[in-house]
């Protein structure tokens, strides 16, 4: 194993009633994904304020991704309908910015998915990997 | 030159004053040079005599200060150009400000100029600025009378303007015009067909510029929260300096998002930008992709209308989608 | 600053395998904070949860974080034992080192470093976490059903049964709504008045239930176990609790050219009526519309037969107020006009009828007396063509149809058919049908039985065109099966118009801050797992209000309605849960964003008086959440523009805390 080895850190909002119940599952069915991945438990997705996003970029995280019941099935009836909306406009405007798209995603999970969230998390550290460092949202001074 | 002049909106102002139908008037005063024009209130008709100005620099969209001065006593006049009318009606949805103590005038607008379009023409110096109807006249203590094609100096929102018509009002003053098929997401569009690297360098440019004089959140009609989170100690974003480039581009991010869907497309933040950062092409986009995902939406078209944000469909676009349309 | 306990959890060998619980819980005891930190085998055991106690106790702790399983197991039990040693059980925070850390990471070193990141992220939650008290509220023990068909009927018997006080508000003068109008009931062919008309009598003398008839909701307010509603009960001009529903009246009154809604205006009734035999309440209403004496003040025929005196041509609108623990929509359905339909020569030919007008026919109480005759000239028709999906599934024609599936009409078509080869072997039936889509105990046999036994063409296809011609209706439709285009000379149409829901459900809706889909149905808390609940709390559906339903499913939906509502009234108080939304009133712009997001309905807007400068008072809009109402989904949050709005257990703070000691 290289000794330097790059390691993003990877910030996971997950809704508590699917997501969140799919990475448990992935967990139970002992299906691996990168250590770098670090959940964040928050009702619905809808809860995710873009400030939290970019918080998470400034404390030096290289990538976000934010995972909800699929459309139609959030607990709270519209919550991930709002989430969408917010974060097609969010990444869009990162996106303007000259943002590397590739360190935001949303995915849909459900409880039963955990296969999918594995699979999802699997891709997402290596895309994230492939981009390396975030320099572009970075704070120098959140920086150790 | 606007068509309509100072002293027919002082006439008019003197009639409801008289009437007894409004108390104050809300308007232009003018300023040590004669672009540089501040909002004032109007007590009676001596005031407006006095300093009361209507012209080619009268850009200042007054909606915003209906929220103070309809906690006051009595009701105020105020002067509406048809871009002026939408921040109104987004106010008003969102129970900013009391209808009932306003008496709105619209009239009507024959596009506004940047004075710093004439300064870049002309240089330093100016002594006085002349407007006629397609000309400006620019005396200058150094080179003398310059004279300026008026629709060269215009502000770029005038160049852009995209309704003539007056969405709202109590009485009209002059002919309503039409809602326009304006140009506006053209330079949007041309940000978004340059590469990530090209958009980054290009923002970078001109966000590295941004002092955090708030000039922008405070001229906003759509900023007009009791506290705004970048002045809450509890919001985790509060920070006043611009101490690097994140803070900037947090700061310019979320104050666009704040607005996204209220935001009718004024261009005051771009006006009042001592830095000259291009921030209506922040709030442009928005609107555009709004426009793309969501159907077009007009904030403060009507009162009451439901904005994109706080709304959705079923079959939405995934962010997914919205970030890779250009990958066709 | 709070004194926290840590605890790490070897779940046996389920972290310990992974993870090394010992440097988790040194790393751990080093966070600023932390005063107290261990790890042990099980802490969920008796023995693990003791030691939590005794920790809580010795140490003074104020804060708890337990290294463990996910929060989705164990998160309650460790509450309770919080609770148990005095600490408010929402200061006890979860960091998942199983699911989501020993169990998918096979190297020791990467999987503790994992678990210490997540503990000190559940630290630097604990950190902000406060206190929380879950509100409580008290339950009005009386359920109001809205609407007083079979499903409303069901459900106010049902809840009634249960020893709980039920009031049904019916807009028509009796209950009974559409099951009354109908004729025999598939799959069984009983007739629908010998079960329907039993259950009204049930309603009528139950003595925990009261009728509402001829009235209507006018105003909500309140929320789950306590709403205030007004009623309004409209003016009949006959005294309710002294007609004896003799009928004499019915039969004397001069105006006899009222259009008779109850046979879809087929014949005619009096302008003071009964709308059936069997109405319940079995009072006489008057028609203001049509009453000769309440338009001009010449006649009053009906008082001066009246021997009971129960006429009062003085009689106003009531309203009635009354306190509410749950309300139950169930405000049902209607055919779509067929005014947009008019290739099927609706308006142009009286032989051209709905299906629901057919059941008029069909039923021995109907306009024709049973006897089913041309409405147009009273002979006895010989083919019979019925039309399937008349507005159902018309993606296409949007504007003027449904897209969805009305579920019922495949049924009552074969149901239709088969009566009438039943009763008039010698006429011919014919439907044409898009798909016939029989699923339900029993009807496939049914439809099976329709096209086998009683001999009825079934043709995939639809009808095009229905022109009159002379006393012949020429149908133009397509076989699709046979690939052919037909032309048959019928005598009479019969159209399977699309079911609606009712018109008074959308103003309803708003009343009841339920939601509803673009098609007017009302929206349930959760399609799979709570298909009675609006997302609005103590508002529950029953019946075709919330999709199309057949009777069957209507009574088993109404019953679960039911259970719904009793589950409910049988608390004396409700506790919330904590975890809701909160303003901060001195942040709030009044702008009603939130609001529009909140899929419960749980914020209102108050004008609050506020101390201004000098000495001044301002009057601001400001937002409440109502913490019974609230959910804790957040949506508000992030809607708000100031950031006035937070969300208990969830705060903003509390998220970029753990965001922090993530990115650490």
């Amino acid at each position: 194993m290289q000794v330097n080895e790059y390691k993003p850190k990877i910030v996971a909002f997950c809704c508590n009633w699917c997501s969140y119940a799919g990475a448990d599952l992935a967990g139970s069915n002992r299906l691996a994904y990168p250590a770098e991945v670090k959940v964040i438990r928050v009702p619905c997705s809808c809860r995710v304020n873009p400030m939290f996003i970019l918080r998470a970029f400034q404390r030096g995280a290289d990538g976000v991704i934010l995972c909800g019941c699929h459309p139609g099935d959030c607990h709270y009836t519209s919550g991930n309908y709002y989430t969408r909306r917010r974060m097609a406009l969010l990444f869009s405007m990162l996106e303007y910015l000259g943002i590397e798209k590739e360190r935001t995603r949303v995915e849909w999970v459900s409880a039963a998915e955990g296969a999918k969230f594995a699979a999802t998390m699997n891709d997402f550290v290596a895309t994230v990997k492939s981009l390396g460092e975030n320099k572009r949202l970075e704070d120098l001074r959140c920086k150790r | 030159m606007q068509k309509i002049t100072r002293e027919a909106l002082i006439e008019k102002a003197a009639a409801l004053l008289s009437e007894g139908k409004v108390d104050r008037v809300l308007g232009w005063k003018s300023g040590e040079f004669s672009y540089d024009v501040t909002p004032a209130i109007f007590n009676n008709v001596e005031e407006m005599q006095k300093d009361f100005v209507y012209g080619d620099f009268s850009g200042a969209n007054f909606s915003k200060y209906l929220v103070k001065e309809t906690k006051k006593d009595g009701k105020v006049l105020i002067f509406l150009k048809p871009c002026d009318t939408y921040s109104f009606n987004q106010l008003l949805t969102e129970h900013r400000f009391d209808r009932e103590k306003v008496y709105a005038v619209g009239i009507p607008c024959d596009g506004m100029i940047d004075e710093n379009k004439i300064k870049q023409a002309v240089g330093d110096g100016i002594l006085s600025i002349v407007s006629e109807s397609e000309t400006v006249k620019v005396e200058t203590l150094y080179d003398g009378v310059k004279e300026l094609n008026r629709a060269d100096v215009f502000s770029e929102r005038c160049l852009n303007c995209k309704s003539k018509k007056h969405v709202a009002y109590d009485e009209l003053i002059g002919e309503d015009g039409l809602v326009l098929d304006s140009n506006r997401f053209d330079e949007v569009a041309k940000l978004e067909k340059m590469t990530a690297d090209e958009r980054f360098a290009f923002w970078q440019n001109e966000l590295s510029r941004c002092i955090r004089c708030n000039a922008c959140r405070d001229i906003c009609p759509a900023c007009t929260c009791e506290k705004c989170v970048f002045d809450n100690p509890n919001s985790g974003v509060e920070n006043k300096a611009a101490a690097n480039s994140f803070e900037e581009k947090m700061f310019h991010i979320i104050r666009a998002f704040h607005v996204a869907g209220r935001c009718t497309d004024c261009g005051e933040c771009s006006r009042v930008c001592p830095q000259h950062i291009p921030l209506h092409l922040l709030n442009r986009k928005f609107i555009k992709d709004i426009n793309t995902f969501y159907g077009d939406y007009q904030a403060g078209a009507e009162v009451g209308s439901r904005a994109p944000l706080v709304n959705y469909t079923k079959e939405d676009i995934e962010p997914s989608e919205a970030v890779n349309r250009g990958d066709e | 600053m709070q004194r926290i306990g840590v605890f790490v959890c070897w779940c046996g060998s389920n972290i310990a395998g992974t993870v090394d619980v010992q440097a988790v819980s040194d790393a751990l005891g080093k966070e600023p904070g932390v005063v107290f930190s261990t790890n042990y085998q099980y802490m969920c055991s008796q023995a693990g949860q003791d030691m939590i106690k005794q920790a809580i106790k010795e140490h003074n702790l104020t804060g708890i974080v337990i290294c463990s399983c996910s929060p989705r197991m164990h998160e309650a039990t460790f509450r309770k034992t919080a609770a148990a040693a005095g600490i408010n059980p929402y200061m006890v925070e979860i960091a998942n080192i199983r699911e989501q850390c020993s169990w998918i990471h096979k190297d020791m070193k990467e999987g503790t470093e994992k678990a210490i990141v997540l503990g000190r992220t559940a630290i630097a939650k604990v950190h902000l976490n406060t206190p929380l008290v879950p509100g409580e509220s008290p339950v009005t023990k009386r359920a109001l059903v809205i609407g007083g068909g079979i499903a409303g009927i069901q459900t106010a018997l049902d809840i009634a049964d249960a020893g709980f006080y039920v009031d049904i508000v019916e807009k028509k003068p009796t209950i009974g709504g559409k099951m009354a109008q109908l004729d025999k009931t598939f799959p069984t062919l009983d007739c629908a008045a010998c079960i329907l008309t039993p259950k009204m009598v049930d309603v009528a003398q139950h003595e925990r239930i009261r009728i509402f008839s001829y009235s209507e909701v006018e105003h909500v307010s309140g929320f789950v176990g306590n709403f205030d509603v007004t009623i309004k009960k409209k003016a009949r001009y006959v005294k309710e609790d002294v007609c004896t529903g003799c009928g004499l009246c019915t039969e004397k009154c001069p105006q006899k050219k009222v259009p008779n809604e109850f046979n879809l205006g087929m014949d005619n009734r009096r302008a003071i009526y009964i709308p059936f035999a069997q109405a319940v309440p079995k009072v006489a209403t008057i028609d203001a519309d049509y009453c000769t004496m309440l338009k001009t003040g010449k006649c009053g025929v009906c008082s001066k037969v009246c021997t009971a005196k129960a006429i009062d041509y003085t009689q106003k609108d009531e309203f009635i107020e009354e306190k509410y623990g749950a309300i139950v929509a169930a405000t049902g359905f209607n055919p779509i006009s067929m005014d947009k339909f008019d290739e099927f020569a609706y308006s142009q030919s009286k032989d051209v009828i709905t299906s629901l007008e057919f059941e008029r026919l069909m039923n021995a109480a109907g306009p024709t007396a049973g006897k089913l005759v041309r409405p147009s000239d009273g002979v006895h028709p010989h083919k019979i063509v019925f039309v399937q999906c008349v507005g159902s599934r018309c993606a296409a024609c949007a504007e003027k149809g449904k897209e969805y599936c009305s579920k019922i009409c495949c049924m009552y078509t074969a149901k239709h058919a088969m009566l009438t080869r039943d009763k008039y072997p010698d006429t011919d039936v014919t439907v044409f049908y898009i798909d016939v889509r029989t699923p339900g105990k029993q009807f496939d046999e049914f439809y099976r039985r329709a096209v086998e036994e009683y001999g009825v063409h079934y043709i995939k296809g639809m009808v095009g065109k229905v022109s009159p011609e002379g006393n012949k209706l020429i149908v133009q439709g397509s076989d699709l099966i046979a690939n052919k285009q037909l032309k048959i000379e019928a005598d009479l149409v019969v159209l399977a118009a699309a079911i609606e829901p009712d018109k008074s459900a959308r103003p309803l809706a708003t009343m009841l801050t339920a939601s509803m889909d673009t098609n007017d149905f009302f929206t349930e808390a959760h399609p799979k797992l709570r298909p009675v609940e609006s997302p609005t709390a103590g508002i529950f559906l029953s019946g075709a209000c919330q999709g199309p339903k057949d009777i069957p499913e209507t009574v088993s939906q109404a019953g679960a309605a039911a259970a719904k509502v009793i589950g409910l009234l049988s608390k004396d108080k409700l506790t919330g849960n904590p975890c809701v939304a909160h303003s901060d009133e001195m942040m709030c712009n009044g702008c009603s964003t939130c609001e529009k997001v909140c899929p419960y309905g749980a914020i209102t807007y108050q004008d609050k008086e506020f101390r201004g400068p000098n000495r001044t008072t301002l009057i601001r809009r400001v937002a409440q959440v109502n913490e019974a109402v609230c959910q804790g989904c957040g949506c508000c949050t992030v809607a708000c523009p100031s950031g006035a709005m937070d969300l208990k257990g969830f705060a903003s703070k509390q998220i970029m805390a753990e965001v922090d000691a993530i990115c650490k």
